[in-house]
């Protein structure tokens, strides 16, 4: 297993190398350029800038000096937020994102394999139905529909909770921030869940257990359960990235300043060290969770082993 | 005994109803702003958002009251020479940095010269050129020293200008104008800006900078007025999005919104129409057409369709109310201006008149209009594709095809100025400072935001006279037949001029509508 890990992410290296030297080139290609405002600047205070983030450069040694700092682990300055470099902006922004999508996930998986499996224990009754429903509501209503109602309702007509703004104290400012992020991932694992429960409670291993006469508790819970996580565990790796990683919707609603809104920020401001600070971090974040869901699969699925 | 005793007790309570008890004693104002700030140098900054904040944490030469009037600011007093080139100005005596250092002519002077250092890349430094020779120094081609700006003694500053500049004081407002603490700029570099570094001498100093969360600021006790001040503390919320800073100024959670959304015009004008403040503001809205091109080079055929567009439906029904129609390049209500100014001679005709005589027009240039295929090109925006859609239609009247064209922000300005291949497109203007000659240089030959690339050599040489003349009411006529000029030919069609709009709650007093929508929040104090 210890093997089988660390083989998987010394072979990450030429992945992230790749989707760097891709983003790198690519963002380039974007015509304007981070100093490009709607007054034109003057070519030799433009030349001074160039060269003060060493702009002037020929491509392929700006490449090679990006790649030298992120070795050293600097992102370099950000264009846009002249007063930060990359590496400040997301030592204040990341623990924000992780909390909120940390938050969101837990929430997303609990909700969601419980009413997921409550609803295939029923299947086609009442609250089969309801959760069904629910999911399809979850899953088609979109996010940026979703957090100014809760922001109108809960903030300005009933007054409850803040309609915005963020507080690393004070979890009410959480709250409607975490519900929208974690509505159409319940929605996806309750409908998941439904689907794989119902299927493993058919299959003979299941049958099995209940023929020895387990009482209903365990064979739901240890033995149909167990298989129908899986689905649901390799949807939740990228998912687990994209909410760790922060949302450009729901911070720009609710005014959290966490990462996810850097890379909208950072790609229509041509904002190149920013756009990759945040590729790279979403790129790390998919390994490791795409490693973490294969692990978890050879904890909950007996037949499979790496070794 | 039974004092300390008492006092352990308070102590206790305070502790325990946390900071709350200690705060409440705080006014603390949460104000919106439009987007976070670039920077806090100002030195490197370009954008309104980033003038509030700068506005609040320094104080230039000269300030501006609540009504946006000039008062003395650093400077108590000053005199102009006769010649109109030589300004002295007498430091404050009481004027200190937020450490307690006197702020003196040598801050201004060292100021003065980062600018327009090339090193310092300042893209707003030419805002300052009247400044003697500030043009050749940031450019490099002469000496820092020869600059029009010396410190005779720490309490005068005398600064030259290149010519008379009668709103050479406005200029002085702009964030480009205001002083830097020499010494932390020296010993910190770029990182002069952080919170715990920056040191400033207006009413308040920075406190902490969370990106996209808020700027914090305290009310700053070495500053001369600081007994004026009502606010201990300011938080500058920014919103990018409109509709959230709506809903948390309803929910009371913000006090003021420096933008409103405009699609919720209608809700604010029926559910918030006190908080609601729609203000004429120094900017227009205007149409440059490519003259180059030969169905646009006759100046009648700009006109007829400039009289074709309905600029009254524009403005109330694309923009509910928040533009006012533009007969004119040059904002109503400016200074240094004539009583009169020129407008286009249809504005109060009816449009239908006006339809008929955009026909007879046309015809008059021999110009068929059913032969006219006309782009409309405009950056990404919900109201200025409404609005372009609307003058198609408006065209359409009389025959005349036409196309949308969207293109993205980024970048569409400067395809604007490398003479891209437009036909009519939308450009805004705000102006730096309120002077007709911030907007009619708009039209010079070889200036780069003249997008229609428009020559015309009575218009350039009525901008000269007036760049030499002292005499305002002299100056301020030159300038009027220089529109003149402009408005007979239209290379751009004016459409609308802007308004400022705002959310202020009814617990902020001293904010003033301006002209200049500069409300700076040592005039503002809460009611509670």
């Amino acid at each position: 297993m210890l093997t089988y890990t660390l083989r998987r992410l010394a072979s990450a290296v030429p992945t992230v190398l790749v989707i760097i030297t891709l983003t790198f080139f690519m963002i380039r290609l974007a015509p304007g350029g981070p100093f490009d405002l709607e007054r034109p600047l003057d070519p030799l205070i433009m030349a001074n800038l160039e060269k003060a983030y060493n702009l002037d450069a020929p491509l392929w040694s700006q490449y090679l000096t990006y790649l030298g700092n992120l070795l050293h682990g600097d992102l370099g300055p950000s264009f846009t937020r002249r007063d930060f470099s990359v590496n400040e902006l997301f030592a204040v922004g990341m623990p924000v994102s992780i909390l909120l999508g940390g938050l969101a996930l837990v929430t997303a998986v609990v909700l969601g394999t419980l009413l997921g499996a409550w609803a295939a224990l029923r299947q086609n009754t009442g609250v089969d139905y309801a959760v069904v429903g629910l999911a399809t509501f979850g899953i088609t209503t979109p996010t940026f529909v979703v957090a100014p109602l809760l922001s109108l309702t809960f903030g300005v007509v009933l007054g409850i909770l803040p309609a915005g703004g963020w507080s690393n104290a004070n979890p009410a400012y959480w709250v409607l921030p975490i519900v929208t992020l974690a509505l159409p991932q319940v929605a996806v694992i309750a409908r998941l869940v439904r689907g794989a429960t119902i299927e493993a409670l058919r299959s003979n291993h299941v049958r099995t257990a209940r023929a020895y006469g387990l009482p209903t508790r365990i064979v739901v819970g240890v033995h149909a359960l167990r298989a129908a996580m899986l689905p649901a565990v390799s949807y939740l790796g990228p998912t687990a990235a994209g909410l760790l990683t922060g949302s450009v919707v729901v911070e720009t609603i609710f005014g959290i300043p966490g990462i996810g809104r850097y890379f909208v920020q950072g790609a229509l401001g041509r904002d190149y060290t920013l756009v990759m600070g945040m590729i790279v971090v979403i790129a790390l974040f998919i390994i490791v969770f795409n490693l973490l869901v294969d692990l978890a699969y050879a904890w909950l699925d007996p037949r499979v082993r790496f070794d | 005994m039974k004092f300390a005793a008492a006092r352990t007790g308070l102590l206790a309570l305070a502790l325990l109803s946390g900071t709350s008890t200690l705060a409440s004693a705080d006014v603390v104002l949460r104000l919106g702003n439009d987007t976070d700030p670039a920077t806090l140098d100002q030195h490197k900054t370009s954008t309104v958002a980033e003038s509030r904040l700068l506005r609040d944490l320094y104080e230039g030469l000269v300030a501006e009251d609540a009504a946006g009037k000039i008062i003395p600011g650093s400077a108590l007093s000053w005199e102009i020479s006769d010649d109109g080139l030589t300004y002295t100005f007498h430091m404050r005596e009481d004027a200190r940095w937020s450490n307690g250092d006197p702020v003196t002519a040598d801050d201004f002077l060292f100021t003065f010269r980062r600018i327009m250092n090339p090193a310092t890349a300042a893209g707003y430094a030419s805002v300052l050129f009247p400044i003697l020779n500030a043009e050749a120094v940031a450019k490099g081609e002469r000496q820092a020293g020869d600059l029009g700006v010396a410190a005779p003694d720490p309490q005068t500053l005398v600064i030259t200008l290149n010519a008379p500049t009668p709103y050479f004081l406005q200029l002085l407002t702009h964030q480009t104008g205001l002083p830097l603490h020499p010494a932390t700029v020296e010993s910190f570099g770029d990182a002069f800006t952080k919170p715990g570094n920056l040191v400033s001498n207006g009413a308040f100093v920075l406190e902490s900078f969370v990106p996209n969360d808020k700027i914090v600021m305290r009310k700053n006790p070495q500053f001369h007025d600081a007994a004026n001040v009502q606010v201990d503390e300011v938080q500058w919320i920014p919103f990018e999005d409109r509709s959230a800073c709506l809903r948390r100024f309803e929910a009371g959670e913000v006090h003021t919104c420096s933008d409103v959304p405009a699609e919720q015009m209608k809700y604010m004008k029926e559910n918030l129409p006190e908080a609601l403040r729609i203000a004429p503001y120094l900017g227009t809205y205007y149409l440059p057409v490519k003259v180059a091109k030969p169905e646009f080079a006759d100046p009648r055929v700009r006109q007829a369709i400039s009289m074709l567009i309905d600029r009254d439906f524009i403005a109330d029904e694309v923009w509910q109310g928040t533009m006012l129609p533009a007969y004119a390049l040059v904002p109503p209500g400016i200074d240094n201006y004539v009583e009169n100014p020129p407008e286009l001679d249809y504005a109060k005709a009816d449009l239908l008149d006006r339809e008929d005589a955009a026909i007879a027009l046309l015809q008059e240039a021999g110009v068929d209009p059913a032969t006219l295929d006309i782009q409309l090109s405009y950056n990404s925006s919900e109201n200025h594709r409404n609005t372009m859609a609307a003058i198609s239609d408006m065209l359409s009247n009389v025959g005349i095809e036409s196309s949308l064209n969207e293109m993205e922000g980024t970048g569409y300005f400067n395809y604007l100025r490398e003479g891209g291949d437009f036909d009519i497109v939308r450009a805004g203007w705000i102006g730096d400072y309120s002077d007709p000659q911030n907007f009619l240089y708009l039209n010079e030959t070889g200036v780069s935001f003249n997008y229609s690339k428009w020559s015309n050599e009575a218009y350039d040489a009525k901008m000269r006279a007036a760049s030499q003349e002292t005499d305002l009411d002299e100056r301020a006529k030159l300038l009027a037949e220089a529109e003149a000029i402009y408005l007979a030919e239209v290379p751009t069609i004016p459409i609308l001029f802007y308004s400022s709009r705002a959310l202020v709650s009814d617990q902020i007093s001293g904010y003033e509508d301006n002209l200049l929508d500069h409300h700076a929040t040592r005039w503002l104090s809460l009611n509670q």
